[in-house]
């Protein structure tokens, strides 16, 4: 306790004497344990996410049909909560485990990886596309030879919104019992602040700092799988999608879990 | 329970997934829930826009700040609810303010995005023009800039509006969720389906019926746009 400076606030002083109580970190329950459920809960979401929204979102990109059903699954899973809907999958399948907490999370995670992959195909220049034709590529052809890579830096960057908007929704999966980083916090809540601030706070930050370190990796991974020729067009593309989707509320901007 | 036979007058009760004795039962309750929500959307998204629009146009006065402010924003959303609620409840207390902090938080981010993305979006042969025709720097931002960024502006409102109704429900964690703690309760409650169901129609409709009401709003505004398409 000494060496932590006086002045920091006491919930402060708190958290860190509790992130570094290391029975904390080992015991049954404790940071390591919820920090393999929370990967395991996100991870396992994201990749059943991305099973169903990249062949679909690929698929309607390259014939160029569902505009509207793209617009329009974004725009209902804004509007639902995260919370009910977990309450909702977890109260219709019999059981309280992981899995109805992971086919909830992985609704959330298809908005944005159907929106980018479907995004992604429509944004190349036509006359790419038919070029590649008339080299006498099949359809097949063009969308595993040239659509598909040039699509790479959207694919990338949806997969990045995904995994954070997961990882930071899994944290509700405590109020279903699902387990996950955010049991931290609602034990603390539950034990009284007037005792487990410290603990509350200590959960505060390492969720918050795990969905941080997940953007940041990804955005490091956005910028590796990006053939470097493309870089600086994938830059102008984000921004110009950016700024649309600023502007339009249909195609998705990620909602806060 | 094993080897246990359950007896015909003893079987599983029926959970209907809706029901209408539970909406008559529960009118008082329901329509509680339901003003928390609104009051608690409707103090963040106004507290919102009193900070947003002016920090959104501050942004995009002074160079220097734009990157900053927007650099806080990105990161700042990365933050979960519940890890917000967390990082402000040990200061704040399990009070109605912590989720008001959290969730205004949230939506002046959209806001202040909206709003730089609006004035930044003004062409520049429109400014130009201003200016040749003697507009003074604030009367340019008030009479041309402002008025041009005002259909971005209107959307920010609306996705920080359907995405605080959304929010609200997370409030739970420190007991103040609105309609989110009907459906908590609901499946505490050996998971009362009505109950959890009938919540969640609530917060979507409640979400769609404001997102229509500012979209109408966002057309008075603008009269100008009135027969253009998008």
């Amino acid at each position: 306790m000494s060496r932590v400076q006086a002045g920091v606030p006491g919930p402060l002083r708190d958290a860190v004497v509790w992130l570094n109580d290391p029975l904390n970190w080992t015991l049954p329950g404790g940071i390591l344990d919820r920090f393999g459920e929370h990967l395991w809960i996100s991870g396992a979401a994201v990749a059943l996410g991305c099973l169903v929204a990249w062949p679909l979102g690929l698929w309607l990109g390259h014939t160029g049909r569902g505009g509207g059903v793209v617009v329009l699954v974004a725009n209902l899973t804004r509007a639902i909560p995260t919370l009910a809907l977990l309450t909702l999958f977890v109260a219709s399948f019999t059981g309280i485990g992981s899995r109805p907490v992971i086919l909830a999370l992985a609704v959330f995670a298809v908005p944005p990886l159907l929106a980018n992959a479907y995004v992604g195909l429509r944004e190349i220049d036509p006359e790419v596309r038919e070029a590649a034709r008339g080299m006498g590529l099949s359809g097949w052809q063009v969308l595993r030879r040239v659509e598909l890579p040039l699509a790479v830096p959207y694919l990338a960057s949806g997969f990045r919104t995904a995994a954070v908007q997961v990882v930071a929704t899994a944290t509700l999966a405590v109020f279903v019992a699902g387990g996950g980083l955010g049991s931290i916090i609602a034990e603390g809540i539950g034990l009284g602040l007037d005792s487990h601030a410290g603990q509350v706070l200590a959960g505060g930050l390492l969720v918050a700092g795990l969905a941080m370190l997940v953007e940041g990796l990804l955005a490091v991974l956005e910028r590796a799988v990006t053939p470097r020729p493309l870089r600086r067009t994938a830059a102008r593309a984000r921004r110009r999608h950016a700024t649309r989707r600023a502007e339009d509320p249909s195609v998705g901007a990620p909602g806060v879990a | 329970m094993t080897g246990l036979v359950r007896p015909g007058w003893l079987a599983e009760p029926p959970n209907p997934w809706f029901s209408w004795d539970y909406v008559r039962d529960n009118t008082e309750i329901l329509a509680n829930a339901l003003t928390e929500h609104l009051v608690l959307t409707g103090i963040s998204v106004a507290l919102a826009i009193l900070i947003g629009i002016p920090l959104g146009v501050l942004a995009y006065q002074v160079r220097w700040l734009t990157g900053s402010i927007l650099a806080l924003t990105g990161l700042l959303y990365t933050v979960p609810s519940l890890a917000l609620f967390a990082l402000l409840a040990p200061f704040t207390g399990i009070t109605r303010t912590t989720v008001l902090i959290g969730l205004v938080a949230y939506a002046l981010l959209i806001i202040v995005r909206n709003t730089l993305t609006g004035l930044q979006q003004v062409p520049a042969e429109v400014r130009e023009a201003a200016a040749g025709m003697g507009y003074s720097r604030p009367a340019m931002l008030a009479r041309i800039e402002f008025p041009l960024a005002i259909p971005s502006i209107m959307t920010g409102l609306r996705i920080a509006t359907v995405s605080t109704v959304a929010l609200v429900t997370v409030g739970v964690a420190v007991g103040y969720g609105g309609l989110g703690q009907l459906i908590l309760e609901g499946f505490r409650a050996n998971e009362y389906r009505a109950q959890i169901a009938t919540a969640t129609i609530l917060v979507v409709a409640l979400a769609l019926l404001l997102d229509l009401l500012l979209a109408g709003l966002g057309r008075l505004a603008t009269p100008w746009a009135k027969g253009r398409s998008r």
